[in-house]
């Protein structure tokens, strides 16, 4: 089976220790983790991790049954990048002087569609969001002028179907009443 | 009556009373209707340990000599109660030796609740003496776990850890409570867990699902059932006779299956897997139809998985979700608890035999019987073979002894030739292959069963692991029979090395140390058997005695167990010698 790249969305209770257990479901099987983000979700008070890995579908079929085994795991879902709208963030910090002193990068930042943040006289911060190949070919075009500091946010996504957790939240609710 | 009556009014007046943490853990423990823990004190624990003291006509206390002894006799407890196991130790090393424990109860689906103290909660981070994370440590062998910082939380808290570990597949939890939240106050009110928000502890059965098995069952020409655990944990030992009686299929067990179906059934075609009998491995590759219940295929069931049961449609009843389709790719999965999953398709199911088929397992018993059987339990050796030693037990018994086995070679003698007629009788770490089980879980076993002979079978080297827990065995004085095969060598390791390393036996012989001797030193009487004419004996006189007895047997030492599936090799590739 062929390798791809896979969003895991994995809605949760608010739970410190619920991150280690996840993590721990990766570590174990080798597999890496290409992104791992977390926050929260449309529902109160229900977090939501976004884990992006490059895996094999049965592989990521397992590692979902591993994951909604957690008990404070509420679902968790795997979608293909064609099933899900993704973006990344990224934050260049570049010396100022190359703003003013160099044409070459005022093109490349009006091509990028990025953002300017901030400018000081030492520095200024631009904000790229995309998918990872615009990040990428920013990072290519930026870096000849050399960067002080990059960072990139791990992925976010949302997906096109509907994950209906509240229903799921319900059917469990119900459930423990009766 | 009276009395009874005045405890209830105490009972209510004090559950709106306020108190401390500590007492709070005893009083939950005692709404769960625990009335046996198995423990060992500490610093971080002392305030529960003194509330203990206090409680000590409701609540007994087991003292063990090591905490994993504790966590392997809360097993032992657990699975021949059917209630959830309870261990309390203290932080540091303390919690680190319920680890070993823990695994296994993990493993092996044991309900298990494990107490920890803890440092106090501003100390939590700084290396303090006796702290150790065992949150962090527990969280993978854990089906929960959870830090306790405020006294107020306990009550809730450990409502849910029981509801956890016992519903669904059961398992162990984890409970750390730091000392201030033991010294700490609280409204005591306890309300029983019966769910968690984000948790089904049963899956909702599909109707089609059973209606797609019973077709494939129906239709099957040679159809075989292999059940574990599953059965027992949910109690489903009738629905499971039923199905098999009205289905005529011939049924298979695992290790941990074991003793759900008596072994005189006629349907009980024996054990499959690495030292299983031939016939159910054979024809593991020969059947139609493989119908796993309650099972989770291991590596130790099922050898190379390229060539297990290719041939066959599969069925798999199962409770946790996970299990489905990660060892073995099921065409039919049956989610739910057997109990009620089993009784639902029995009325779906057509009567049938299948007495050809069956045959088949008969023809491959008579060639195991003859190679392997016949010399292990009525060897022309001198020397003493395990096989005759659990063909002694079983006739003093007459199959109604519970068996706790450690691991190893006797394990596998154990689960191959005890009989069995009742449930929740073989007691034996599948999963982990914890060495250092058996006395300790026979000890739970024994206090989880106090009505039934408990026989632990152990082996030289896993009796030497936790020998200290002969200790607690002479303070409680349980009735434990343990039997010590002794061979001087770690058997199942040198059979290893004899097969597959060029019998380069390195580091399996063993120089023990007079068993006798120090069983005496605990005041537990003790006989020890090198011949053939003093076995029976002196199994019986074991057997005959009320309080714990000692039996050592002096064995062959080289033996090995057969028949073997060497490991990534198929089942059908079973060897008989």
């Amino acid at each position: 089976m062929e390798k791809e790249n896979y969003t895991i969305s994995v809605y949760t209770e608010n739970n410190i220790g619920l991150l280690n257990r996840i993590s721990a479901i990766f570590l174990r099987r080798h597999i890496n983790l290409d992104s791992f983000t977390a926050s929260v979700s449309e529902i109160k008070d229900v977090y939501r991790f976004t884990i992006v890995v490059n895996i094999t579908e049965e592989q990521v079929k397992k590692i979902i049954g591993q994951i909604e085994k957690q008990i404070e795991v509420i679902r968790a879902f795997y979608h293909k990048d064609d099933e899900t709208i993704y973006q990344e963030t990224a934050l260049f910090k570049v010396a100022s002087n190359l703003l003013f002193e160099n044409r070459q990068i005022q093109n490349v930042i009006k091509d990028s569609n990025a953002n300017i943040v901030t400018v000081t006289p030492e520095f200024f911060v631009l904000e790229k969001t995309g998918r990872r190949n615009e990040v990428e070919s920013l990072y290519d075009k930026l870096e000849p002028f050399g960067l002080m500091q990059f960072v990139r946010s791990g992925r976010i996504a949302v997906t096109k179907e509907k994950m209906n957790i509240s229903t799921v939240l319900e059917d469990f609710s119900e459930e423990a009443v009766g | 009556m009276e009395t009874q009556v005045q405890t209830q009014k105490k009972e209510t007046i004090m559950s709106t009373q306020r108190m401390t943490g500590a007492e709070a853990v005893i009083r939950s423990l005692l709404a769960e209707g625990v009335d046996l823990i198995y423990g060992y004190p500490g610093g971080a624990i002392m305030p529960v340990y003194d509330e203990l003291y206090k409680f000590q006509d409701q609540l007994h206390h087991v003292l063990t000599r090591h905490e994993q002894g504790a966590t392997h006799a809360a097993q032992g407890y657990a699975r021949t109660s059917g209630k959830v196991g309870v261990a309390i130790a203290t932080s540091g090393p303390g919690a680190t030796n319920f680890v070993t424990g823990i695994a296994d109860a993990q493993i092996d689906s044991t309900p298990m609740v494990c107490i920890t103290g803890q440092v106090g909660s501003h100390l939590l981070g700084s290396d303090a003496f006796q702290e150790t994370d065992i949150i962090g440590i527990s969280t993978p062998i854990t089906k929960w776990n959870h830090q306790v910082t405020k006294a107020e939380d306990i009550p809730a808290v450990l409502a849910k850890a029981f509801y956890i570990a016992r519903s669904g597949r059961p398992g162990p939890v984890l409970i750390d409570i730091t000392k201030d939240a033991q010294f700490g106050e609280l409204d005591f009110d306890y309300k029983k867990c019966n769910g968690v928000r984000s948790y089904k502890a049963i899956p909702d059965t599909d109707p089609r699902s059973l209606e797609e098995a019973a077709k494939l069952i129906n239709a099957a020409k040679q159809p075989m059932i292999v059940f574990g655990q599953g059965v027992i944990l949910g109690e489903a030992e009738e629905e499971l006779k039923n199905f098999i009686e009205k289905s005529g299929i011939p049924t298979t067990w695992t290790i941990l299956g074991l003793s759900a179906l008596p072994t005189a059934h006629p349907l009980n075609m024996g054990m499959v897997g690495m030292h299983g009998n031939y016939g159910p491995n054979k024809l593991t590759n020969e059947c139609d139809l493989l119908i796993a219940i309650g099972m989770r295929f291991d590596d130790r069931v099922t050898g190379n998985l390229e060539t297990y049961a290719k041939q066959a449609k599969v069925i798999h009843f199962e409770i946790d979700p996970a299990e489905v389709d990660k060892n073995v790719k099921a065409d039919v999965a049956v989610m739910g608890n057997v109990k009620q999953t089993l009784a639902k398709i029995l009325p779906m199911v057509e009567s049938a035999k299948h007495d050809s088929w069956i045959q088949k397992f008969k023809d491959y018993d008579a060639i195991e019987y003859d190679k392997v059987i016949k010399d292990e339990l009525y060897p022309s050796k001198e020397g003493l073979s395990m096989g005759e030693v659990m063909r002694g037990i079983n006739e003093e018994t007459n199959g109604d002894a519970v068996i706790v086995s450690d691991v190893g070679q006797h394990q596998m003698m154990a689960c191959r030739y005890a009989e069995f007629t009742k449930t929740k009788s073989n007691i034996t770490s599948g999963g982990l292959g914890t060495m250092g089980f058996a006395l300790p879980a026979a000890i739970g076993s024994k206090m989880g069963a106090p009505d039934r002979e408990v026989v632990a079978i152990i082996g030289d080297g896993g009796y030497q692991m936790t020998i200290q827990e002969l200790g607690t065995i002479f303070q409680t004085k349980a009735a434990v029979k343990i039997v010590v095969l002794n061979n001087e060598f770690l058997g199942m390791v040198r059979q290893w090395q004899q097969l597959f390393f060029d019998k380069r036996y390195a580091s399996t012989e063993m120089t023990n140390p007079d068993f006798i001797t120090i069983a005496q030193g605990y005041h537990i009487p003790a006989t020890r058997v090198t011949k053939r004419e003093e076995l029976q004996g002196a199994i019986k006189e074991m057997i005959a005695s009320d309080g714990p007895y000692f039996l050592e047997v002096c064995v062959e030492k080289e033996n090995n167990v057969f028949p073997m599936i060497p490991t990534g090799a198929s089942v059908s590739d079973i060897r008989l010698s």
